[in-house]
């Protein structure tokens, strides 16, 4: 099990259990949390599952994947060093404890 | 602000986005989505790509049930609409009607069952359930006969080569996904699947299916004991068609995604557009027209004819190690300009039309927004820059 806590963009917390291999997008839908849109189902083509990652976390969360960073660009808010693609990220048993922030927007 | 009811017909990847951005939008009244199919709204690319090798049903939903008690929206799976009364704005489901004061058609697609005898022995993969029995027969080893070189088809015979089997594929056209992308790429894809060990069969279309396999136009047979039809499909404009709205390859459309009935729209792979560039009138089968098609629909509900679509289309296809990425949209006569990086870039007179990459997100995006801007740089400009994208 994996805990991830998913902070909204007005301040909700939420925790939810995935499970290792599970992306941060993934659980996200599958709990029906409203901040992560997640369109191309973890395609690396929409750009709906930007988040940005706890200043805490972003060592363990890692870097960017190939090909991230231009997608990232067309996000709908602004872009940051701690912004990722949620489908990008895949939950490790060393995530346990992930935080991470929703942006305002993903359309 | 809108506060009727809406009701969508089809609970695919268009009917639940649309019924997501009514609320998103401040739509007050109820919405209903009635869908055909059993169970939660799935996404269907995985079903042709990793849920072929999982068989992880329960990762396709596209939201949870929890999601639609939330967002009260009535979700009525396994619920077929047989008829539109548009004087009584009413929807005859069986012995039942169902009031709606707008209503979005979003009925897809179903797969395209040519004339061909024998035709019943090919199984399909256009729903979940088709996956399904598809991927139970994988099980054992096969020599797989596909019928159709386009997304689908080459899709599923990646995985089924990648997994150890034997895969032919009969083409009647003279390239692979010749509707949709340039010579040049099919080429590529070509050399791509018979690399996997595929045997291509191009230019020759299937004229019997039989016990055995296919039998090809030039009378070479084709050994296979399971055979996949992916020869394309069709719109389900039944219900618009019997309604009397006005059909042309999908349910006709403004750009405002309306039929000529002023409280009925029409999303995603049934929808019959005019593209907003040229004009056109085209049928996308995509997620992004489902999704963006979904979210226009909305907007004009909720805050009125605010702005005609003009989304820019986009498309994936992953086989094997190449992820195809198209931007925009070329008609099958654009001409193509193939650099050295890879990219093909499609051109109509002066104008960009579209850009094919593999593997290269960078281009890809580049493309994404160079299309959507207000100066999509002509042909003349591109050129003196070596139709290097990133520099304009
Ligand atoms: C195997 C496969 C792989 C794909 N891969 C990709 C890809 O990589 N990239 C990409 O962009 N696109 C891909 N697509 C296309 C994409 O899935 C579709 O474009 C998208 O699902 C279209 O959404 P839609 O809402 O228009 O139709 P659908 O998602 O097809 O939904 C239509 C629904 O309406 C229902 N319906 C029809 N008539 C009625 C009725 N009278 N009453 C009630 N319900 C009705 C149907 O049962 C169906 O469930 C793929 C499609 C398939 C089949
Ligand atoms: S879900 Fe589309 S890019 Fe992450």
């Amino acid at each position: 099990m994996v805990k991830v806590t998913y902070v909204a963009h007005d301040g909700t917390r939420t925790e939810l259990d995935g499970d290792p291999g599970d992306s941060v997008m993934s659980l996200a839908i599958a709990q029906g949390i409203d901040g992560i849109v997640g369109e191309c189902g973890g395609s690396m083509m929409c750009a709906t599952c930007h988040c940005y990652v706890d200043e805490d976390w972003a060592e363990t969360a890692g870097p960017r994947m190939d090909g991230e960073e231009d997608m990232l660009e067309s996000a709908a808010c602004e872009v940051t060093e701690r912004s990722r693609l949620s489908c990008q990220i895949k939950l490790t048993e060393a995530l346990d404890g992930l935080v991470v922030h929703l942006p305002e927007e993903q359309v | 602000m809108s506060s009727g009811h809406v009701v969508i017909v089809g609970a695919g990847q268009g009917g639940l986005q649309a019924a997501m951005s009514l609320r998103q939008e401040g739509h007050e009244g109820p919405i209903t989505l009635v869908g055909g199919e059993p169970g939660l709204p799935y996404q269907r690319p995985p079903l042709s790509k990793a849920y072929l090798k999982t068989g992880e049903a329960e990762k396709l939903a596209l939201r949870p049930e929890s999601f639609f008690e939330t967002k009260a929206i009535t979700l009525r799976p396994g619920t077929w609409v047989d008829a539109i009364d548009r004087a009584a704005q009413q929807l005859r489901i069986g012995s039942e009607t169902l009031d709606y004061d707008t209503l979005i058609l979003a009925t897809g697609t179903r797969n395209l069952r040519p004339p061909i005898p024998g035709v019943e022995r090919a199984l399909d993969l256009r729903t979940l359930e088709d996956a399904r029995t598809l991927r139970a027969a994988l099980d054992q080893p096969r020599r797989i006969a596909v019928i159709g070189g386009g997304f689908i088809g080459l899709e599923f015979a990646a995985v089924a080569a990648g997994l150890g089997h034997h895969v032919s594929i009969a083409e009647a056209a003279p390239r692979l996904m010749a509707r949709a992308v340039s010579p040049a790429m099919s080429e590529r894809f070509r050399a791509l699947h018979e690399g996997l060990g595929t045997e291509l069969h191009l230019g020759n279309g299937v004229t019997e299916v039989t016990e055995r396999g296919l039998l090809l136009a030039d009378s070479v047979e084709v050994h296979a004991d399971l055979v996949l039809l992916a020869a394309g499909v069709r719109p389900n404009v039944e219900l618009a068609q019997q309604a009397g709205l006005e059909v042309d390859n999908g349910v006709v459309v403004d750009a405002m995604l309306r039929t000529a009935d002023p409280q009925i729209f029409a999303l995603g792979d049934c929808a019959a557009f005019p593209e907003a560039v040229s004009g056109r009138r085209v049928r996308l089968e995509s997620v992004q027209a489902a999704t963006d098609h979904a979210r226009s629909i909305a907007k004009t509900i909720v805050k009125g004819d605010v702005a005609p679509y003009a989304a820019v289309p986009w498309f994936w296809s992953d086989q094997h190690d190449f992820k195809l990425q198209i931007a925009g949209l070329a008609a099958p006569s654009d001409e193509s300009v193939a650099l050295d990086d890879g990219a093909v870039l499609r051109f109509r007179g002066d104008r960009l039309t579209a850009v094919e990459t593999i593997n290269n997100a960078k281009i890809h995006m580049k493309a994404r927004r160079l299309l959507g801007g207000d100066a999509v740089p002509a042909r003349d400009t591109l050129l003196q820059r070596n139709y290097d994208l990133t520099a304009a």
